[in-house]
């Protein structure tokens, strides 16, 4: 059995991608959602000071890569629930009876959820932008497409782990409103991790989303509570570790 | 020279916890042929084509496919199969093409070949012009006839077809049968399906197997088998369907006989000749007769001449059969 099948891999990206397009409702609120979050809060807020911030850094340029981490985060633990969708509808069986290995499946099921999560993250940066966000404009700008990558793979094999756990699509909404979203508020997403109280901060360092919006904001504001090669290590340790996890579950799993 | 068998199943097993879902069957299946497992739900039907097609690995034993055994060489046979699922399973976001398109490609197939190759099945089943639809606005009809024309993208020798018209309507089941006759005559492809329908068994199968509890009953033509159960069934509703079945066994012209509940049905040649002499055995008896139901005889008949039951009264206990297995 070959272990990758290319075709294979590419017909599965762009299934997802074909879905994702046509998805108007998800395309739209993809556009709005992270726009409130911004505005709203951003300028709602903007006057309330982050102690520590140096001058420059106003409460919206910390927000904006928390938001964009945010909106990656989302669809890429989505990605399965998707797989947990084609398991009720019937279509993950047509997927898993082609002579194609379980590994190229996997990898095309990732990738299009990345390619999924990176659009819409560049979709919130272009928001941010309109909006008036200040980016740091240098050479870093170009590390952050790997970091939205990263955040993303993170987040798969995340999701990878719970789908495969799970027998229904009621049991994901209710581990991800458990699990997910407190992934999410514990890593600092609308404060700094300097301006945290001791013990959250702590919590924060074992939650792996901490390390996206950290390395986002090294890369776009370039302001960040750990070093960009810490944030770089950590993140590719930890997709790594999820990824492998997932897909070892998953090809474990029987339809 | 011996023909070979294109599916040779021996001593199949698969056991849940403390469910035989499968129980050791065994059976061939000869090149070209529309075989079918009858059975009612829960019979162990579609465990037995999941794991024919290596979807589930088998407790014990094992089946060549084209050759491949099922546990060994699971690419392989997954190349030479075609498949439609019981429930359906196309993503109703794409059109049908793209559902065609995104299979073609699971298997490797070259561009060319892809297109011309879609073209050819969409044909085969009339669906040229919904081809660049999107599937959730196809009828229930069109959908199955999409999955068969996905199950033949890859010129598979056999397709494996799990209750083909399931929850069709009367009119769609008929057309639908006439696809998978069409394409076993003009294909040329071998045809494996399993069914709880007895008509659907009887029109389009040259070789049924009745399955219960996860065992092969019987296996032979829907013609044969129907012939041992007489030329003619009738059927006695009566007050005392024991003592009338043993006043009938004793008559010369009775071919078969099985009691059901009330109800005794007996198999034989021109029964409507023997009716007078029926009623009066059971007036002389004092059994009373409540109905009378004269017919061919069906694979129905043939399934109660088996079990002792009627297939349809099986479906009230499904739903206890499925907690059983799946706890």
């Amino acid at each position: 059995m070959k272990i990758f099948n290319y075709q294979a891999i590419y017909v599965i990206w762009l299934r997802q991608l074909k879905r994702f397009v046509r998805d108007r409702g998800r395309f739209i609120s993809n556009f709005i959602q992270p726009f409130f979050f911004l505005s709203v809060l951003g300028f709602g807020l903007g006057s309330t000071m982050i102690p520590g911030l140096p001058s420059g850094i106003r409460f919206i340029d910390i927000l904006a890569p928390g938001i964009i981490a945010m909106s990656i985060m989302f669809p890429s633990v989505f990605i399965g629930l998707s797989i947990l969708w084609d398991r009720q509808f019937g279509f993950l069986q047509e997927v898993l009876v082609a002579p194609v290995s379980r590994l190229s499946i996997i990898i095309g099921t990732t990738l299009g959820g990345a390619t999924i999560a990176i659009i819409q993250g560049f979709i919130v940066l272009f928001i941010s932008l309109l909006l008036g966000v200040n980016f740091n404009l240098s050479l870093l700008l170009a590390l952050v497409p790997i970091f939205m990558l990263l955040t993303s793979f993170v987040a798969i094999g995340i999701g990878l782990i719970i789908a495969s756990k799970m027998q229904s699509i009621e049991g994901f909404q209710f581990i991800v409103s458990l699990f997910v979203f407190p992934l999410l508020f514990l890593s600092s997403p609308f404060s700094t991790l300097q301006a945290s109280p001791e013990l959250l901060r702590n919590i924060a360092f074992i939650d792996p989303i901490t390390y996206g919006i950290d390395g986002l904001r090294a890369t776009l504001i370039g302001y960040s509570y750990f070093p960009i090669y810490i944030d770089f290590a950590v993140l590719i340790f930890l997709s790594v570790l999820t990824m492998s996890l997932g897909s070892y579950f998953f090809s474990k799993s029987e339809v | 020279m011996i023909t070979m068998s294109i599916i040779a199943v021996e001593n199949l097993k698969k056991y849940y916890k403390d469910v035989k879902a499968v129980d050791g069957i065994s059976f061939k299946v000869n090149e070209g042929e529309v075989f079918g497992f009858l059975g009612p739900n829960g019979a162990g039907k579609t465990t037995t084509i999941k794991m024919l097609v290596t979807l589930l690995k088998s407790t014990e034993g094992t089946a060549k496919i084209v050759g491949n055994d099922i546990n060994k060489e699971p690419d392989k046979v997954r190349n030479n199969i075609g498949i439609v699922f019981q429930d359906p399973a196309l993503d109703d976001r794409l059109t049908g093409r793209e559902n065609l398109d995104f299979h073609a490609r699971m298997y490797g197939m070259k561009k060319e070949k892809r297109e011309e190759r879609i073209k050819e099945v969409l044909k085969l089943v009339d669906l040229e012009e919904k081809a660049n639809v999107l599937v959730k606005n196809y009828s229930g009809g069109m959908k199955r006839r999409l999955e068969i024309a996905r199950g033949l993208m890859h010129f598979p020798k056999i397709l494996f077809l799990d209750e083909p018209t399931i929850g069709l309507d009367p009119q769609t089941r008929r057309s639908v049968w006439d696809y998978i006759k069409n394409l076993n005559e003009k294909e040329k492809i071998t045809i494996f399906l399993t069914t709880h329908y007895m008509d659907e068994a009887d029109y389009l199968c040259n070789k049924v197997a009745i399955i219960d509890y996860g065992k092969i009953l019987v296996i032979d033509t829907p013609l044969k088998l129907k012939s041992q159960i007489g030329k003619d069934v009738i059927t006695i509703g009566c007050s005392n369907g024991e003592l009338c079945a043993d006043l009938l066994k004793k008559e010369k012209w009775v071919e078969s006989i099985k009691i059901h509940d009330s109800n005794v049905t007996i198999g034989a040649k021109e029964i409507e000749k023997k009716l007078p002499l029926i009623i009066k055995l059971a007036e002389k008896n004092r059994i009373k007769i409540k109905s009378i139901d004269i017919r061919k005889p069906t694979l129905e008949d043939v399934f109660l001449y088996y079990t002792g039951r009627k297939i349809r009264e099986q479906e009230a206990d499904i739903s206890e059969r499925f907690k059983r297995r799946f706890r």
